[in-house]
């Protein structure tokens, strides 16, 4: 079996990479217990600061086709609970459990001396590092704390350093993808000593409107704002962001992945980008702390599948393969073969290589797409008196692609409900690859 | 006991949640396979998309816009060798979509609140007559109605609505629901006229005079008889009388025994009747062998999963006041047999009318208009096709009027 024990940033243990993130599900002591037991390596404390006062609601979503929970908003604040009892339990966790990390998650005023005090008072408790909030992009922003600190690097640099005055444990800080470049935050945490980033925090969303109230979700008494969005639809967001960071040479710094983390393929995915650990809080919010059962099993089958021993063995190999657009090659070229054997004649990528991309998907006797017009004016089929037998799909029904036409977008490839229907296969003739920078240079 | 608890529906309807679930399985295909293989071409993509969107109102109005009995199609089409059995899920062993029950998940919704068909209002509007008020004549009436001709139905009964009032399985739909197309159809301004029998309360010359042009959609007769000894007995009675008379009359005793006598599908609607209706043992007695049995397989498996026994290659040939003895020398205890070998013509009405070709006692038409030899007259459903599906006259009474509209022009 893989070994999936992690060290991040030279000094937080933990049985396997994947922590709670700062959030409901690490609220409290007997929360994040329970996490452990049921396999969880770690866990980032909610936030603690000065106690706040929450509303209700707090959460909403966005639903896609049935799936519950895509995307995933709330404008719940720090943690609601006195700094003592939140740092008492951390000890009595870190008591209970010695082998699993606890990181503080801090957010304070943003001086010096309430810096000092809090950061000394989590790593007395026993927290195995501590995760700067610079991110949290509602409610606390609006105090100058959170989002407010993490959108000027000036700012980030400054608390960053404060903390690392008398900070005795290792310093991650939590970074917000509500800026137009992630990375002048994380090279400015680098600048003030920190030893690790987290990515990202959640994303400024309104999920929807109730069509019937009018009021934005969530509704707190017919008003709402706007919160932090996560879940399985900011991935992609998190991936180019950890990417960001993970490959820029003035940053070179562990990095705790989050973002849309619900499996072990997406924890793969963040690592396979640079990141060292993972932290989820959407997945184990929508299916309870049992998920990360497969989430473990799974990427330790699947390093084993691949021969890799441990995490450090993957970590990053993705990372080479992601570039500019300036140096893809153009000389690649692929084009879409629909397999007529498997395909059940929908004619998805009939209508979407029409309407959607380049016109070179045909279906016999017809030119273009033509809406149902041509079938109400044909004339009337009866009703049959023998079952239909057959299920294979008419040659007709099959579309044909103009490989000579075809770009290969992959958009019919995309769109086919058929696994293993519509492949895309090259058909370059091999020439020296060239990109579009050594091609403009060559003119 | 209520008619409803005597025969609890045989697919019940999907909750909103499971509508949308089933929707949302949907792939949306382009020129789909089901819509080509409905009839009357309902565009099925488009009217299960506005379902998984919410906007049901939009949904039944696609379904209406083909279809004017949406409804009743949803509850008693074949789907399985429609549109169900033409999706393309079929070819990768999955379900189908379940077509039939978002259909009526839509029209149930567009009743409920209270929908209306577009019409149109007309000065000096030519008059067309539809003779019977069965569900070709009144898709061709909704149809005309559309285009702002006035309409008059004819129907020798006192109620309109034809087989889906009187003759469709109390089990699949009940007269309440084709009671409510019939009102659909009645509120854009078509006028009904119940009891009127053509050639009798009123003469083919009249007719004439008073419409532009005259739609047949008269169904077909009574059952055909079987020319055996015994069969006037009372307690011997065709398939159609009994299903009207079990729908509308009083709490229908059947006996410990039912035979029914044919294979098709009315034979298997009245026998599982007669099971609902407290008989013990119900026989089917067909003249040839299973695999010449005209019943579509899902309605032979539903009686078979009703108890209904099946004696093959069994022609009745004496029945006795508690029997029925066959040439293969079954004889099968009743005390209630149903004849259901199939409908005679309607020659007597359909000769008055004397300049319509008639081949095997069924109106000749243009099959792309549903014109008769006689330009004046269209015809379509059951006395065209001999005898087919709701959906079907559906088509055809559609298709009748745009020729109509199409010939007046």
């Amino acid at each position: 079996m893989a070994d999936l024990t992690t060290l991040f940033a030279g000094r937080i243990k933990s049985p396997n990479p994947f922590w709670l993130a700062s959030g409901p599900p690490a609220n409290c002591g007997e929360q994040i217990m329970r996490a452990f037991d049921a396999g969880w390596g770690g866990a980032v404390w909610k936030t603690i600061g000065e106690p706040i006062v929450n509303v209700s609601s707090r959460y909403s979503s966005v639903d896609l086709n049935g799936y519950r929970m895509m995307g995933l908003n709330n404008i719940e604040l720090i943690s609601d609970r006195p700094i003592d009892v939140n740092l008492r339990e951390i000890a009595e966790v870190k008591r209970r459990y010695p082998n699993h990390a606890v990181i503080a998650s801090l957010m304070v005023e943003s001086k010096r001396e309430v810096w000092h005090d809090i950061v000394k008072r989590a790593e007395d408790a026993g927290s195995d590092g501590l995760e700067l909030n610079f991110g949290c992009p509602h409610g606390m922003s609006e105090r100058g704390m959170g989002s407010a600190v993490g959108q000027v690097p000036e700012y980030a640099c400054m608390i960053t350093e404060w903390v690392k005055e008398v900070a005795r444990t290792p310093v991650l800080v939590k970074l917000t993808p509500n800026i137009s470049d992630i990375r002048t935050v994380a090279r400015a945490a680098k600048k003030g000593g920190a030893d690790a980033l987290t990515a990202i925090n959640t994303i400024n969303s309104i999920t929807g409107i109730d069509l019937d109230s009018l009021t934005p979700r969530p509704d707190v008494g017919g008003k709402s704002s706007h919160g932090g969005y996560c879940g399985p639809a900011v991935k992609p967001i998190a991936l180019h962001m950890v990417q960001q960071i993970a490959g820029d040479p003035q940053v070179q710094l562990p990095i705790s992945a989050i973002g849309g983390i619900g499996s072990w393929r997406d924890a793969a995915e963040f690592i396979l980008l640079g990141a060292s650990s993972l932290q989820a809080c959407t997945a184990p919010m929508h299916y309870g702390f049992r998920i990360v059962e497969d989430m473990i099993d799974g990427l330790s089958h699947w390093m084993d599948s691949k021969g890799y021993a441990n995490i450090e063995a993957f970590r990053g190999l993705s990372l080479p393969r992601v570039t500019g657009w300036q140096h893809l090659d153009l000389n690649f070229k692929i084009v879409a073969r629909i397999n007529p054997d498997t395909c059940i004649g929908c004619q998805l990528c009939y209508t979407a290589c029409w309407d959607g991309a380049h016109q070179c998907i045909h279906v016999d006797g017809a030119a273009k797409p033509e809406i149902s017009a041509a079938i109400s004016a044909a004339s009337i089929v009866r009703t049959p008196t023998t079952p239909t037998v057959s299920h294979a799909t008419p040659p007709k029904r099959i579309p044909k692609v103009d490989e000579h036409e075809c770009v290969g977008c992959n958009l019919c490839w995309l769109v086919c409900p058929v696994e293993n229907c519509i492949s895309m296969v090259r058909v370059d003739k091999g020439e020296k690859p060239q990109s579009w920078a050594e091609r403009s240079k060559s003119v | 006991m209520t008619p409803d608890s005597t025969f609890p529906e045989l697919h019940p309807p999907l909750s909103q949640q499971a509508a949308v679930a089933e929707a949302n399985r949907c792939l949306f295909c382009f020129d789909a396979p089901c819509a080509g293989a409905c009839p009357t071409h309902i565009d099925v993509p488009r009217f299960i998309k506005k379902i998984s969107s919410g906007n049901l109102l939009g949904s039944a109005e696609t379904i209406l816009d083909a279809n004017v009995l949406g409804l009743s199609c949803s509850r008693v089409c074949p789907v399985q060798v429609l549109c169900e059995g033409a999706c393309v899920y079929n070819n990768i062993n999955h379900q189908p979509i379940t077509i039939g029950l978002l259909q009526r998940h839509a029209m149930e919704h567009f009743y409920a609140s209270a929908g209306k068909l577009p019409y149109k209002t007309v000065p000096h509007a030519r008059k067309i007559a539809c003779i019977g008020a069965g569900p070709a004549s009144l898709a061709c009436a909704a149809e005309l109605r559309k285009h702002g001709l006035n309409v008059t139905i004819f129907d020798k009964r006192t109620q309109p609505g034809g087989l889906n009032t009187y003759g469709v399985a109390q089990y699949k739909f009940t007269p309440n629901d084709a009671a409510r197309e019939v009102e659909l159809v009645r509120a854009t301004g078509v006028e009904f006229k119940s009891g009127i029998a053509i050639g009798k309360d009123i003469s083919i010359d009249d007719l004439e005079r008073e419409f532009a042009a005259i739609f047949i959609g008269i169904g077909l007769g009574g059952t055909q008889p079987l020319d055996i000894p015994g069969e006037k007995l009372g307690h011997v009675v065709n398939a159609l009388q009994f299903i009207a008379a079990y729908k509308h009359a009083e709490p229908m005793h059947v006996g410990h025994s039912v035979a029914v006598v044919g294979g098709g599908n009315t034979a298997i609607d009245a026998a599982v009747a007669a099971k609902y209706l407290g008989a013990v043992h119900v026989s089917i007695l067909y003249r040839r062998a299973e695999a010449n049995m005209s019943a579509f397989a899902f309605e032979y498996e539903h009686a078979r999963r009703s108890g209904i026994n099946f004696i093959w290659n069994a022609r009745p040939i004496n029945i006795t006041a508690h029997t029925v003895e066959c040439d293969n020398g079954n004889v099968i205890p009743a005390q209630t047999v149903i004849v259901a070998i199939g409908q005679s013509r309607l020659l007597e009405t359909l000769e008055k009318i004397r300049t319509i070709k008639l081949s095997n006692g069924q109106v000749v038409v243009n099959p792309e208009t549903g014109q008769t030899d006689d330009p004046k007259y269209f015809a379509g459903g059951d006395c065209v096709n001999g005898g087919r599906e709701v959906v079907d006259a559906a088509a055809e009474g559609k298709r009748a009027a745009k020729g109509i509209l199409q010939w007046l022009t």
